[in-house]
C-alpha cells in the first residue's frame, strides 16, 4: 500500500471519529471551559465579600468532608495492608515491608487520587446542582443584571476553596490510611507495631509526598472548575440539574484520572 | 426615559422580535403584553443586556446599551432594578442578607446604614420581623415584596418587573401593583413590567405595548384600550367573559 493510502485511511478514520464522538462538541465545550475559567480569575468586585465567601466554603466542603474522609482512609488504609500480608505470605521477605508497601500505595495512589475521585462524587455533585439550581431559578441571571459577575462570585471562592482545603484532607487522610494500615496489621498479628513503624520510615523519598500534594492540587481545580462549568451551563428545569450534576461527577473523574496518568509520567516517569 | 428603536433579535435563524420601537417614559408604569411565546422575555432582556439585539439601539436616557462597553453596562446596571417572577432570592441567604446584598457589593455605606436601607425598604413594601427567615419560610407573595424590596435598594432609575404577579391570589397580586405604581411615581422610576395579568393593565398602565409575534401591534394607555380597534389586542384583552362583559357596560 502507498504511503498516501495509509493517510488517505487516516483522515477517513479521524473524520469517523470526530463524527462519533461529536469532537467539534467536545472542542466547543473545551473552548467554552476556557473562556469559563478566564472569567473566574476577574478581578471580583469586592475583596472583603471574596475572602468571606472563601472561608464558607472551606466549611461548606472542606470541613463537611472531614469525618467522611477520615472513615474512608482509616478503612482503605487497613484493606491495604491485608492486602499486602496476603501476597507476601509464605515469603522470606521482611515483615515491615508491609508497612513500606502500605505507605506507599497510599501516599502516591490511595490519598491523592482515590479520595479525590470520591470528592468528585460528595463535592463535585454539591457544586453542580447548587449552581444548576441558581440558573435555573434565575438567581444567576439576578446576580448579572445586579452588575455582579457571577462567576467570579460564585465560582472563584469554590475553586480557591478546594485548592486550600483538599492539600489538608489529603494529608489528614495519608495520616489516618496509616493507622488505618497499623491497627490491621497488629489486629490480624501479621506484623508488630515496631515492624509496621520501620517499614513506614524505610526509604523514604520526600518527593513522593510532593508528588501526590502536587496531584491533590491539580485534582481541586479539576473538581471545583468542571463542576462549576456543568452547573453554571445548565439549562432547563429540575430533570436537567440532575443531568449537570452527574455530567459533572462523571467528567470530572475521566478528567482526574487522564490527568493523574499524565502528571505520574511528568513527575516520576 | 428608554428608547427602542428598530429592534430586531433572531435565535436559530427564526426572528422572535421584528423591529420594535417603543418609549417607556420616566415615572410611569409601562407594560408590555402579549401572548406567551410573543417576545415580552427576549425583549426584557435585551433591555436587562442579557441579549444582545441583531439590529436596533436601547436608549437608558440617551446612551445606547446595544453599542456600549462592558464596563460601562456594569456601570449602568447598578441604576437597574430587577424583579424576577420568581423572585429569584438567593436560597443561601436570608431575607435581610437578600435585600443586604447589593449594597455590600456597590456602596460605601456603614454597616449600620446598610441595615437601616435595608429596613427601610423592607418596611415600604410592608414586611416588617421577617429579616431572619429564609426565602423557602416565607409565601410567594411575601418572595414578590422582598425581590421588589432588593431592587429599590440601591434607589435605581430603572425598574424591570417580569409578571410580578403571576402565581399570586389576587388580592396580593393587586397589592403588589399597586406597589409597584406607588414605588414609581414616589421614586420617579421608569418601570418596565411584563404581564399577562388584565388586571395590572386596567388598574397600573400608564402606558402598554401590545407584542403580537414579535411585533409592536398596539400601543397606548389603559383608558385607551376599550376604545382601541386593533382585532389582535381586543382578543387578547377581552378574552374573557368577565372583561367582556366590563367593555360592554363601559361603552354602554
Amino acid at each position: 500500500m502507498h504511503k498516501s493510502d495509509y493517510l488517505f485511511i487516516d483522515s477517513v478514520n479521524l473524520h469517523l471519529f470526530l463524527e462519533k464522538f461529536n469532537a467539534m462538541g467536545l472542542i466547543a465545550s473545551f473552548g467554552k471551559y476556557l473562556l469559563f475559567i478566564a472569567d473566574v480569575f476577574r478581578k471580583p468586585e469586592r475583596r472583603s465579600v471574596m475572602y468571606r465567601l472563601v472561608v464558607k466554603e472551606i466549611s461548606e466542603f472542606g470541613l463537611k468532608s472531614v469525618l467522611f474522609v477520615i472513615f474512608v482512609s482509616l478503612f482503605v488504609g487497613a484493606v491495604v495492608t491485608l492486602q499486602t500480608t496476603s501476597n507476601m505470605e509464605g515469603s522470606w521477605m521482611p515483615r515491615y515491608l508491609i508497612g513500606y508497601a502500605t505507605r506507599d500505595a497510599i501516599i502516591l495512589e490511595f490519598s491523592p487520587t482515590i479520595i479525590s475521585l470520591l470528592l468528585a462524587g460528595k463535592i463535585g455533585s454539591n457544586i453542580a446542582s447548587s449552581l444548576g439550581t441558581m440558573r435555573v431559578t434565575e438567581q444567576i441571571d439576578a446576580l448579572e443584571v445586579m452588575g455582579v459577575n457571577p462567576v467570579t462570585y460564585l465560582v472563584r471562592p469554590k475553586i480557591f476553596a478546594l485548592i486550600f482545603f483538599n492539600p489538608l484532607l489529603i494529608i489528614l487522610s495519608m495520616f489516618v490510611g496509616v493507622i488505618g494500615g497499623l491497627l490491621a496489621g497488629i489486629l490480624s498479628a501479621e506484623c508488630t507495631a515496631t515492624e509496621f513503624i520501620t517499614g513506614i520510615q524505610y526509604a523514604f523519598i520526600p518527593f513522593k509526598a510532593v508528588y501526590a500534594l502536587i496531584k491533590t492540587v491539580l485534582f481541586a481545580f479539576i473538581i471545583a472548575s468542571v463542576s462549576s462549568f456543568y452547573g453554571f451551563f445548565t439549562e432547563g428545569g429540575a430533570l436537567e440539574v440532575g443531568q449537570s450534576s452527574t455530567k459533572a461527577v462523571v467528567y470530572s473523574s475521566v478528567v482526574i484520572i487522564v490527568s493523574n496518568y499524565l502528571l505520574t509520567q511528568l513527575l516520576l516517569g | 426615559m428608554i428608547e427602542i428603536k428598530n429592534i430586531v433579535k433572531t435565535f436559530s435563524g427564526q426572528e422572535i422580535l421584528k423591529d420594535i420601537s417603543f418609549m417607556y417614559k420616566k415615572g410611569q408604569t409601562n407594560l408590555v403584553i402579549g401572548q406567551s411565546g410573543s417576545g415580552k422575555t427576549v425583549l426584557l432582556k435585551c433591555l436587562l443586556g442579557l441579549y444582545k439585539p441583531d439590529q436596533g439601539s436601547i436608549l437608558f436616557d440617551g446612551e445606547d446599551i446595544v453599542r456600549m462597553s462592558n464596563k460601562n453596562l456594569k456601570k449602568l446596571r447598578k441604576e437597574v432594578g430587577m424583579v424576577f417572577q420568581g423572585g429569584a432570592l438567593f436560597d443561601s441567604m436570608n431575607i435581610e442578607q437578600n435585600v443586604l446584598f447589593p449594597l455590600q457589593m456597590f456602596s460605601d455605606m456603614s454597616k449600620d446604614e446598610m441595615l437601616d436601607r435595608v429596613n427601610f425598604c423592607l418596611k415600604r413594601v410592608n414586611l416588617e420581623n421577617v429579616n431572619h427567615l429564609f426565602p423557602s419560610e416565607i409565601s410567594g407573595g411575601m418572595k414578590k415584596r422582598v425581590a421588589i424590596a432588593r431592587a429599590i435598594v440601591l434607589n435605581p432609575k430603572y425598574l424591570f418587573c417580569d409578571e410580578p404577579n403571576s402565581g399570586l391570589d389576587p388580592y396580593t397580586a393587586i397589592l403588589i401593583d399597586n406597589l409597584l405604581q406607588e414605588l414609581t411615581y414616589e421614586y420617579e422610576m421608569t418601570t418596565v413590567i411584563n404581564t399577562h395579568d388584565m388586571n395590572s393593565v386596567m388598574e397600573i398602565g400608564d402606558r402598554i405595548l401590545f407584542i403580537k409575534e414579535g411585533m409592536m401591534a398596539w400601543e397606548g394607555t389603559n383608558t385607551e384600550i376599550f376604545k382601541a380597534d386593533n382585532q389582535d389586542l381586543q382578543d387578547f384583552v377581552f378574552s374573557s367573559e368577565l372583561f367582556k362583559t366590563i367593555k360592554e357596560n363601559i361603552r354602554k
